[in-house]
């Protein structure tokens, strides 16, 4: 897939109560989140993020919590790709889940504010401002299937239907 | 003849159709318990109603837990209840609790002997590691997992790679499980355990509770560590033998089993440990911290971290013939209905009244920033519970400090953070 996006930038260890409050939890209507997306590290993200732009962020994005709310929040938000230098274990088998493009990639080159094209299928991320290109992580095989296959949900609705 | 195998490998393989697993491998394993609480459900509720399915995969293997905010909160967070409530209805689902018999999932199930030794658990809820002190592969996903395992009783795992912790030697005095945890945390960071298995073992255990191992697996997590797993020996057995449901086995890791590392700590030179805002892993000692004279405005003692019996018998300890100090808090939030009757048998909650502490009905309620006891701007809490992130517990100027629960006692006498030393 091919995508091109404006980052906004954040730092290491944005934890789940970073990317959406527990105080916001008593719901879980994906435009209700949204609202709220990212509060606790940048509270104007919600109301400056267009649909198409990427969050961008350094080690250990989405420790914490193992709720599913904050990668609904940030897909809600019209986000289709995080980059980071690591992902928390659960935020990562999340993501996939529910089919958000996540990345793995030394991201200290990328600023807020910065261009980026990225060819998911390739892990290649060209930053059109500074004219730099870095390479991600491959997506494991198993992960890559599921998220072609449409999430876990599509994969168990197929599961019903073909019986197997 | 198989590789030899950590005790993480051997239980995952037993739950799947294959001869061998290495880390790194994905599988597809059957789970014995499925759980899912009052946040996380409602949406693998929605999910699960969109696959298909005409029933849940087996009515006795999914717990369906109202903790977190329940007593319900608000309108909202009744509503998420009432989702759960006419789930288990629905598909007759065995381990459902309603209010008044229902507590912090973590203690709950274990107290009641619904997880075992040997079983694979998943569980919507990032501490659903904490059944690891039983011997159990236990990890945390999300709701569409969850979802995805109501319906087939399955779920993908990649195989964890295992790093064993050894802590040998005699516990110092209100040295506890919590402290080991945290500082264990503060050695290997945040991320220092992510994607992988911890293994606890050494001498100091055999000094220590349940309570104390169900904290440290507890708190796994922290480390961004998919489980965290001690192998059952006869304080396990004691423990799960008059609980237990159902059958269950007993898994040890071989002896030449593969770790990526091992970590080896003296006990005898770790003191009770305060995690410092906003991160579990600025953790120092307790005579560093009180040094800094950190006043507090509210210290807790609960959770599915300190929220059992021992942890509340500790806190009386201290407590007891004292007040709190002057404009401070004290929540006392018993992790279960068994444990708050037992509290009360024992006189501990007349201990904490007469101190001047509140004591809630079991719930989550402010580890995460839910209810009773949201902390306002520029206010700091000492609490027993797990997170200190930014905002955790109310307002994002506020600052939570971790520690154990008797750190947390002496701290609501003194009105900052002390050891319980000094109050003694």
């Amino acid at each position: 897939m091919l995508l091109k996006g404006k980052v906004f930038k954040f730092g290491d260890n944005i934890d789940t109560d970073a990317i959406i409050p527990a105080r916001y939890l008593n719901d879980s209507d994906p435009e209700n989140l949204r609202k709220h997306c990212m509060e606790d590290a940048d509270p104007s993200f919600a109301s400056n993020v267009n649909k198409g732009d990427f969050i961008a962020a350094g080690v250990n994005f989405g420790c914490g919590s193992s709720r599913e709310h904050a990668p609904i929040a940030i897909k809600a938000s019209g986000v289709p790709l995080v980059i980071a230098k690591s992902f928390a274990r659960i935020f990562y088998r999340n993501s996939f889940n529910i089919g958000l493009l996540i990345l793995e990639a030394d991201t200290d080159s990328i600023d807020s504010g910065d261009i980026l094209e990225v060819d998911s299928d390739k892990g290649e991320i060209k930053n059109i401002t500074k004219n730099i290109t870095i390479n991600a992580k491959p997506i494991p095989k198993f992960m890559s299937e599921l998220v072609s296959a449409g999430g876990l949900m599509e994969h168990a609705r197929k599961r019903v239907k073909e019986g197997f | 003849m198989t590789n030899p195998l950590t005790i993480t490998e051997k239980i995952i393989l037993a739950h799947t159709n294959l001869n061998s697993v290495s880390p790194g491998d994905i599988v597809n394993a059957r789970v014995d318990i499925a759980l899912g609480n009052d946040i996380t459900a409602p949406i693998a509720i929605k999910e699960f109603d969109t696959i298909g399915v005409c029933d849940v995969f087996d009515r006795e293997k999914i717990a369906l837990i109202p903790d977190h905010f329940v007593p319900n909160k608000d309108i909202a967070s009744a509503k998420q209840a009432k989702m759960l409530r006419e789930f288990a209805k629905k598909y007759d689902i065995k381990y459902y609790f309603e209010s008044g018999e229902v507590g912090v999932e973590h203690a709950l199930l274990p107290e009641q002997g619904i997880v075992l030794p040997g079983d694979l658990v998943i569980g919507a809820d990032s501490h659903t590691c904490t059944y690891g002190a039983l011997g159990a592969f236990s990890t945390g996903v999300g709701s569409t997992d969850l979802a995805y395992a109501m319906a087939f009783g399955e779920i993908w795992l990649k195989i964890p790679y295992s790093i064993k912790v050894i802590f040998d030697g005699e516990p110092n005095k209100w040295v506890s499980g919590k402290d080991l945890i945290l500082f264990l945390i503060g050695k290997i960071g945040v991320e220092g355990a992510n994607y992988m298995a911890l293994e606890f073992s050494g001498s100091t255990f055999k000094h220590l509770t349940m309570a104390d191992r169900f904290s440290i697996s507890n708190m796994a997590i922290e480390a961004g560590a998919k489980s965290g797993i001690f192998e059952p020996d006869e304080i396990t057995e004691e423990y799960v033998s008059k609980r237990a449901k159902r059958d269950y086995i007993i898994y040890k890791s071989d002896p030449d089993a593969e770790y990526i590392k091992t970590l080896k700590y003296d006990t005898t030179k770790i003191n009770p440990q305060v995690a410092f805002p906003h991160l579990p892993e600025n953790s120092i000692d307790i005579t560093e911290a009180s040094a800094k004279n950190i006043k507090i405005d509210q210290s807790v003692i609960g959770s599915c971290t300190n929220g059992r019996i021992e942890d509340l018998r500790i806190a009386a300890s201290i407590l007891k013939g004292k007040k709190i100090a002057k404009y401070t808090r004290l929540m006392v939030i018993p992790a279960t209905p068994e444990i708050y009757l037992m509290a009360e048998k024992e006189g501990l909650i007349d201990i904490f009244m007469n101190a001047g502490g509140v004591v809630s009905t079991p719930t989550c309620g402010p580890c995460l920033g839910g209810y009773m006891g949201i902390l306002a701007d520029g206010e700091k809490a000492i609490s027993s519970t797990n997170r200190n992130f930014k905002g955790r517990m109310g307002d994002i100027t506020s600052e939570v400090y971790l520690a154990n629960p008797a750190v947390c006692a002496a701290s609501a006498i003194t009105g900052k953070i002390s050891s319980p030393d000094e109050v003694a």
